[in-house]
């Protein structure tokens, strides 16, 4: 048959032949750099996953004998180097890569790094608030760590320059690289030696890697244990590395590191002018006012305004002595009145009266005790009777009771 | 010793306030003003007259020196 002739693959038979070309290709023993994705860690022990960039994507998976000696496990995102082999997976007809190592890009590893640590050191207190140290408000010398080539010295110092020109002290120090984090630290501790009252710890930007001393324990043990507050201004805005969460302020660059050093001196001059300003004014209205309160006071003890009360103070006096004569007048007449009112009340009831209707009393001498009965008297006892124009001296005869009503 | 630039600025600022807060005596104020007139214009020198001092510190036998700095003009 035509057919027979143009030779008629099974399925199994085409895919045969598609594994044999790819695996005779040179395709062992590729190093592939991409991300993890979909990654399935199955129960046998063995890993799959799709490794991918931007653009493709291509199957992998790891067998358990391979993956045991993983240092660490991969995770969704994880950019990784991987060691492999083309390989078909016939059940799928799919090309797949049979994975022999991983090896955490470069970056990848170093993020993992990163976040370990700065987990770390964030349980163990490193970035407290509590520990960061203010900032001198106007600090006299400022150190700086940073590379003697590049641009960051050059920045700070112009800024400084511009806003509020201090000393310096400027310490070389290895920003990049295998001595970075060493030379870093001793930098911290010489300034920490110095009288320098703040410093800045700096670094243009670059990528992680080139970061990557600023990420390291060390460095951020230093930054923690250091006297002297730290300005960090290390990469680039967006770059936090683990000595700015360390540092006691975090500059987004170099400049604004130097802008939050120190104040502004143009900002300060004003401030001083104005206080010049308020003094002057207050002193000028505190002499206005003294000297008007003396002229009023002056004013006050004027001899013609002093004659003046004095003689208002006299009529004054005459007028209470007046009214108070007035008032004691008044006093005595009511007095009278009331005296002769009681007086003529006394008449009314006086014995006098009764001796001058022509009644007489009789007293019992010596005692001049009053003769009110026959009982009070006994013969021979002296008598005194007192009439209207005189007395009568005269003895008991006799006596007699009576009754007259 | 000379007061740093931050206690003048200080006591200027609190010199201000006392003058215009408190109920002083023509002597006491006249004082106050003259010592606040003296630190503006110590100030206002400190500030116009400071110059920016480069130095390098260098580490030598753990001994410490600084010398000036040469800066090459990167901008």
């Amino acid at each position: 048959m035509f057919f027979e002739e143009k030779g008629i693959y099974t399925v199994h038979e085409f895919t045969q032949a598609i594994k044999a070309v790819l695996i005779s290709g040179n395709f062992n023993d590729v190093w592939i750099r991409g991300e993890v994705s979909n990654f399935k860690n199955h129960s046998s022990g063995h890993r799959y996953f799709t490794l991918k960039d931007k653009s493709s994507s291509v199957q992998c998976v790891m067998f358990k004998w391979y993956g045991q000696n993983l240092r660490f496990e991969l995770e969704h995102g994880m950019k990784v180097l991987i060691l492999g082999d083309l390989d078909v997976y016939e059940q799928k007809g799919q090309y797949q890569l049979k994975v022999r190592m991983i090896r955490p890009d470069g970056i990848g590893e170093l993020y993992k790094a990163y976040e370990q640590l700065k987990n770390r050191l964030e349980k163990e207190g490193l970035f407290s608030p509590l520990h960061k140290r203010p900032l001198p408000a106007f600090p006299e010398k400022i150190g700086v760590a940073t590379s003697e080539t590049g641009a960051v010295l050059h920045d700070i110092l112009t800024v400084l320059n511009r806003r509020y020109p201090v000393s310096v002290l400027f310490v070389p120090t290895i920003v990049q690289g295998e001595y970075a984090a060493q030379s870093i630290v001793r930098s911290i501790e010489l300034l920490n030696r110095t009288d320098a009252d703040l410093m800045i710890l700096g670094r243009g930007g670059g990528s992680i890697e080139d970061l990557w001393a600023f990420n390291e324990e060390i460095v951020a043990q230093a930054v923690y244990n250091s006297r002297i507050p730290v300005i960090s201004a290390i990469g680039h805005e967006t770059d936090y590395t683990i000595a700015d969460f360390v540092a006691d302020k975090r500059a987004p660059t170099p400049s604004a590191a130097a802008e939050i050093a120190v104040p502004e001196k143009n900002e300060l001059l004003g401030r001083i002018s104005m206080y010049s300003n308020r003094l002057i004014q207050h002193q000028r209205r505190y002499i206005t006012d003294r000297t008007s309160y003396v002229r009023e006071l002056k004013k006050r003890v004027d001899l013609h305004l002093f004659r003046e009360r004095l003689v208002n103070y006299m009529q004054y006096l005459d007028e209470i002595v007046q009214r108070q004569t007035q008032g004691i007048q008044r006093m005595i007449e009511i007095k009278r009145a009331m005296f002769s009112a009681h007086a003529g009340k006394l008449d009314a009831v006086s014995p006098l009266a009764t001796l001058s209707r022509g009644y007489s009393i009789a007293l019992k001498l010596p005692g001049k005790t009053l003769v009110r009965s026959v009982n009070d008297v006994e013969k021979m006892d002296e008598v005194q009777i007192i009439v209207n124009d005189g007395k009568i001296r005269c003895d008991v005869k006799d006596k007699e009771a009576c009754i007259w009503k | 010793m000379e007061m740093s630039f931050e206690e003048k600025l200080q006591e200027l600022e609190s010199i201000v306030e006392k003058l215009e807060n408190g109920q002083l005596s023509l002597d006491e104020s006249i004082d106050l003003f003259e010592k606040g007139i003296k630190l503006v214009r110590e100030c206002d020198a400190n500030l116009k007259n400071a110059r920016m001092k480069v130095e390098k510190l260098i580490e030598e036998n753990n001994e410490l020196r600084s010398e000036p700095c040469e800066l090459r003009d990167t901008g």
